[in-house]
């Protein structure tokens, strides 16, 4: 019987193992709130796993922007140390890819960054740009 | 924007950005792969999938679970200040295919990295990049205590086409890895050529 009911969800035998905290509970704001929701942005072309998104030179102090969340203030000062590939900022926000495309899309919307477009798709890139790369390779 | 416009500062440099994907099976050595040669520790970026992997997942026990995460490694060597290459590990599930397509468009290459204990795990990686035309080698990882196979043997078993390279490989090895890589860059110029030769004749 007290078998029974120490297992019930009611009354579980330890509350603090089933207790989450801080990281371990997860984001607290859920991933699209960060972006109101939407899932694509206004700009024209879905921008690649690695294009590389490069500061304006007027975004110097994109904070002062009253307009921009602190997501897009972070990935505008990420991209000024470096330059980023989307797929590093997303690393480096820990958000998911679909969200920082949605964020990068309403900077580029802005003109406080704009983006490299890379090999474009079904073409492979030029044979003298690949002679470069394995060069680079065999100095590594 | 109320920011003046005249004031073109030093441009950053605009790296042309390349990729190279890493495909195999489940545990074949791909994270260590892409570890390997990376200057950056493999980062992991995430798409949350809510619908897609739904009918698929096998959710008893964990009803809760509404979300799936796919996770895909990746890497980066800056080959020269202007060209930076990155290296992405496919999901290893092959459910997630469709994530494929994406990571798979504007590729240079590929490397299906194989384990010679379950070469089966890795049919699905050939056969779609043989069917999108993407230039790949075949990299063995050698295992310490699997069965050291000739690369014909191995071409033979994953019937590939002659021209695909195969290369022994240690996934932990930057140099092994670096060889791997040049293979599979070499084949694609290789391609290229080919592809350009008839056109001018």
């Amino acid at each position: 019987m007290s078998a029974d009911s120490s297992r019930s969800p009611a009354t579980p035998t330890d509350p603090q193992a089933s207790r989450w905290y801080d990281a371990d509970a997860g984001p607290v704001v859920r991933p699209y709130a960060m972006t109101r929701g939407r899932t694509s942005s206004a700009s024209r072309h879905r921008l690649d796993l690695i294009a590389i998104v490069v500061p304006e030179p007027e975004a110097d102090d994109p904070g002062r922007d009253q307009t921009l969340s602190p997501e897009h203030v972070e990935i505008v000062e990420l991209c000024s140390g470096m330059p980023q590939s989307i797929a590093e900022l997303a690393a480096g926000l820990d958000l998911p890819v679909g969200v920082v495309r949605v964020l990068v899309g309403d900077l580029v919307e802005d003109e406080l960054v704009h983006v490299t477009r890379p090999v474009p798709p079904a073409e492979l890139p030029d044979v003298n740009i690949l002679r470069e790369v394995i060069n680079g390779l065999r100095a590594l | 924007m109320a920011f003046g416009r005249s004031s073109r500062k030093k441009r950053p440099v605009e790296p042309v950005t390349l990729k190279i994907l890493v495909a195999g099976g489940f545990g074949v050595g791909k994270t260590t792969l892409v570890g390997a040669v990376s200057e950056i520790r493999p980062l992991r970026t995430e798409e949350r999938l809510s619908e897609a992997g739904r009918p698929v997942d096998d959710l008893a026990g964990v009803e809760a679970k509404t979300t799936t995460t796919v996770a895909m490694d990746f890497g980066r060597i800056t080959l020269r200040e202007d060209l930076v290459l990155y290296l992405f590990g496919t999901p290893g599930q092959d459910r997630f295919w469709f994530l494929w397509d994406e990571l798979a468009q504007g590729a240079l290459g590929a490397v299906v990295l194989a384990d010679t204990r379950r070469l089966e795990d890795c049919f699905a990686a050939v056969d779609y990049f043989e069917r999108r035309a993407i230039p790949f080698t075949v990299a063995v990882n050698c295992f310490e205590g699997a069965d050291e196979f000739p690369v014909e043997t191995v071409q033979a078993a994953l019937d590939l086409d002659p021209e695909v390279p195969v290369l022994m490989c240690d996934a932990r090895d930057r140099g092994s890895v670096r060889d791997v890589l040049v293979g599979v860059v070499e084949h694609a110029v290789a391609r290229a050529e080919r592809v350009r030769e008839p056109a001018v004749t």
